[in-house]
């Protein structure tokens, strides 16, 4: 991997840390998208007008870019219906039990020094390893 | 109405630097999370860059009295912990690793993303309103860790 190869990454990653610095300085919430997510899925009133004008922005950047970037998009992996639906429930349900996400947990609550937020990367991290390692090593990579 | 343009502005530029990043493509998520295939450090550097911009300027605003659309500021407060974060970390760390989806990227690559990444999405939904319902019927309210905050 070279330098170069880099600057993607990082400079998308200061892109999010700016939009959630703007989330906080404009809105007064942290950016967590399960938070976010969750949220507007509620019953529960409040914040939902910000959570949809979050999420309406957050899905209007993937239109947006698209026809610019269409290999952006792309899921090369091969998984089945069903690995996707087991993916799919495991982390919805996992971000709601453990409060937050790569995103609340991961850059707003490192960012704050919160030791929940700790915790929750280092175990989200290492359970994350541990399933697309098995996946590649022990399963060929497809599901 | 100002709040509005500045929530969807904040998650406009938020959905652009996932896709910037590369995070909406789950073989760059699967590629650093599988630590004994090809290892693409990618996932990390997007931390790093998130962090090295929000960790001075979360610092910054949070020594403000109020945010600038909003009357209070909201901020989780616990900082206890307890088997319910570890436990759905853990569930959530094992999903992340065997699609390369979390939420953010899930949400942005549902329209443009295909078939794959639309029933990803339904099913997170599905597995959020999940933990909703049942701790509604174990009358729990969602664990709350946002309280308005008060400053100075």
């Amino acid at each position: 991997m070279t330098i170069q190869a880099l600057l993607p990454p990082l400079v998308g990653g200061m892109l999010i840390g700016l939009a959630a610095s703007g989330y906080l300085l404009f809105n007064g919430r942290v950016a967590g998208i399960s938070g976010i997510v969750g949220g507007l899925l509620q019953r529960r009133t409040g914040d939902r007008h910000l959570q949809g004008a979050f999420v309406i922005g957050l899905s209007g950047a993937g239109l947006l870019l698209a026809p610019a970037a269409p290999e952006a998009f792309v899921n090369p992996l091969s998984r089945s219906t069903a690995a996707l639906v087991v993916a799919g429930m495991l982390v919805g349900a996992g971000t709601r039990l453990g409060n937050g996400c790569t995103s609340g947990h991961g850059v707003c609550g490192l960012a704050r020094s919160s030791p929940r937020s700790l915790v929750s990367v280092l175990t989200f991290m290492a359970t994350g390893a541990a399933s697309a390692t098995a996946v590649s090593q022990w399963l060929g990579g497809g599901l | 109405m100002r709040g509005l343009i500045t929530a969807a502005a904040s998650g406009l530029v938020f959905g652009i630097g996932l896709v910037v990043s590369g995070m909406t493509r789950p073989d760059v998520v699967v590629g650093f999370l599988d630590v004994l295939g090809t290892w693409d450090p990618s996932l990390g550097v997007v931390m790093v860059g998130a962090l090295l911009v929000h960790a001075p300027l979360r610092w910054l605003i949070e020594r403000r009295r109020s945010p600038l659309c909003s009357d209070a500021f909201r901020m989780p407060t616990r900082r206890d912990l307890d088997a319910r974060l570890v436990v759905g970390a853990a569930l959530f760390g094992v999903g992340w690793g065997l699609a390369g989806y979390c939420p953010g990227p899930a949400v942005v690559s549902a329209l443009p993303g295909g078939p794959k990444a639309l029933t990803f999405l339904a099913a997170m939904l599905a597995g959020m309103v999940l933990v909703h319902r049942v701790d509604a019927l174990a009358g729990r309210p969602l664990a709350r860790v946002a309280s308005p905050e008060r400053r100075h």
